[in-house]
């Protein structure tokens, strides 16, 4: 090839190839595989249609929260390092409000979606469903929200309503 | 051009030859007349008599500024849970550093290896889709000087007692940064975003999984998957390898080491937006979904843990102002505990929720004197006496304190936190 001919060949391609239009390829991979995996569906709504198979019982709560979770959340959830989670139902008009889970939460499906993912803190999600389902049983019994003889499962967690349920006004959307 | 180039460089040697020439002429005369090593400068720095240190592959600051540091407040049974502030009082410009851009972790600083991170956006789409890191780096990307500020940051003036930490302990959970990546509308719009959404639940890839709802309006507005800050690629601590960078918006929003944007009808109800991140009011009502950075300033200097050296002195007020409602329109000082205000300078460029270096000197006599700046952005909000803030709010909001900061100087020239009058 000639030189001349070189040239007016890259001339060609770049008076094609310079500058595109759109500005970009879409290079996401499909992913409903992926989307449908568990490890992709840890939040649960208040409706609880993600929560899991599974059940838990004050009693098997009450033996659990002890050996995992009282060391930083004092005996029976009163609070110690990390914050107080039971009692003070009522508070948040009083002079010393206390936003506890009982107390303040508006949902109790936040309560088994926040367990799994983060609880225990130096072990997070090493707690199974049931177990998840026994602590929130154990921390709602205590202050009345559910009877001890209750069993949590997908079910019944979802239709728990919470003492603060409406205690929030939404700032968006902006009016 | 080329011609013009290399005529200018000869000029150059010639010059310097002969410039040369003349400083050697000059020189060796006293050196032959004399040859006492008196003669020669002998009081130079040391480190102008010998080699200097090596290059170095990534530069720290000088041993001498080791006590600029991020502050660290943790819980001591859980280490990764806590902040750390950023010294504000220490700095000057607009840019953190970002070996000193805040941090707030639930639990610690993941350390990710990119190559097995995706992101995935699903939910309410018409093509869930995941991206890989070196997939992302193809896109277009822009660049975004903004401030993220903690929504709990200045929590400490909700106490009845003001307190004595310096301007950056008490309020540093607020860095600026220029933050590159891309805009989340052009990913959003790739898996094709179905009409009934309205909210995108947002998950990190740390060890609280922290996830949170944002409405969908926001990311196809102005919010960055970004990539980089200050020029270099996130670090671990600010969300490595890809987090989320929503302008004015509280820092919780801007969930780090992000995994996944789930579309969606209606907000999670998540843990960081019921119990946390939500503003307890006096009737016990609850603000939620208070996203925005109201208008807010801070003198940084000077401030607490300085002291005035001269009396009477000149002395340079210097601080911060940011908005999470656009630009920053007028700082004023006060002397007097806010009797009567003084506009500031404000330094260039000033950008849209970004911080605004504030500048007016001030000549001290001696008195007794409590300063105080305060910001009024482009809506026209004017940031709020405290008195005013705590007549609203009540006292056990914890979030979103953005009162204006008094610095009581004494007439000794010490400086202490005051509540102001």
């Amino acid at each position: 090839m000639s030189t001349v001919f070189k040239l007016s060949l890259l001339l060609l391609l770049s008076s094609g190839s310079a500058y595109a239009e759109p500005t970009h390829q879409s290079l996401g991979k499909p992913a409903e595989m992926l989307s449908q995996q568990s490890q992709w569906n840890l939040t649960i709504s208040p409706d609880g249609k993600d929560l899991p198979a599974g059940k838990g019982t004050v009693a098997q709560g009450k033996q659990l929260f002890a050996l995992k979770c009282a060391a930083c959340h004092g005996p029976e959830g009163i609070g110690a390092s990390a914050e107080p989670l039971v009692g003070e139902v009522g508070s948040l008009i009083s002079d010393y409000p206390e936003k506890t889970v009982n107390s303040y939460w508006p949902y109790a499906t936040t309560l088994f979606d926040y367990i799994r993912r983060a609880m225990p803190i130096d072990a997070p999600f090493s707690l199974s469903a049931n177990e998840v389902y026994s602590l929130s049983a154990y921390l709602l019994s205590q202050d009345g929200i559910i009877s001890s003889d209750v069993e949590l499962n997908k079910e019944s967690l979802a239709k728990i309503i919470m003492p603060n349920r409406d205690g929030f006004i939404r700032f968006y959307p902006e009016k | 051009m080329e011609k013009e180039s290399t005529q200018s460089r000869r000029q150059f040697l010639q010059k310097s030859v002969l410039g040369g020439a003349i400083v050697g002429t000059s020189l060796s005369i006293p050196v032959l007349a004399n040859t006492d090593k008196l003669e020669l400068p002998d009081n130079l720095p040391e480190w102008m008599r010998a080699p200097g240190n090596d290059f170095g592959n990534y530069g720290q600051p000088s041993p001498h500024e080791q006590q600029v540091i991020r502050w660290i407040s943790a819980n001591p049974a859980a280490p990764g849970n806590g902040v750390s502030w950023t010294p504000l009082h220490d700095l000057q410009g607009t840019i953190t550093p970002n070996g000193l851009h805040y941090e707030r972790h639930h639990n610690g600083v993941p350390q990710i290896d990119p190559e097995q991170h995706l992101l995935l956006i699903d939910g309410l789409v018409k093509q869930a889709l995941s991206f890989d890191i070196k997939s992302l780096m193809r896109y277009p990307m822009v660049s975004r000087t903004c401030f993220i500020e903690c929504g709990g940051n200045s929590n400490s003036g909700w106490r009845s007692n003001p307190i004595q930490s310096q301007a950056g302990y008490a309020h540093g959970l607020v860095s600026n940064a220029e933050w590159t990546g891309i805009p989340l509308k052009l990913l959003l719009e790739e898996a094709g975003i179905k009409s009934t959404a309205k909210w995108v639940i947002a998950e990190g890839a740390d060890a609280a999984a922290l996830n949170i709802s944002i409405p969908l309006e926001k990311l196809l507005d102005d919010a960055l998957l970004a990539l980089y800050q200050n020029g270099e690629r996130l670090r671990p601590e600010n969300g490595y390898p890809m987090r989320l960078v929503l302008p004015g918006w509280e820092g919780i929003l801007n969930v780090k080491w992000l995994r996944q944007l789930r579309v969606t009808d209606e907000p999670a109800m998540s843990r960081d937006e019921t119990s946390q991140y939500t503003e307890l009011l006096p009737d016990g009502k609850a603000r939620q979904f208070s996203f925005v950075n109201e208008a807010k300033s801070l003198i940084t200097s000077p401030s607490l843990g300085m002291m005035l050296p001269d009396n009477p002195g000149i002395y340079q007020i210097s601080g911060l102002a940011w908005s999470g409602r656009g630009k920053i329109a007028r700082v004023e000082i006060s002397a007097d505990g806010g009797e009567t205000w003084r506009d500031a300078e404000l330094q260039g460029p000033i950008l849209d929720k970004a911080f605004t270096r504030f500048n007016l000197s001030w000549q001290w006599q001696g008195e007794y004197a409590i300063l105080q700046s305060r910001a009024t952005d482009e809506t026209g909000y004017v940031q709020p006496t405290r008195e005013a803030l705590v007549e609203n709010r009540g006292r056990h909001g914890f979030f979103h304190y953005n009162a204006i900061v008094s610095w009581e100087i004494t007439e000794e020239g010490d400086i202490n936190h005051v509540y102001g009058f």
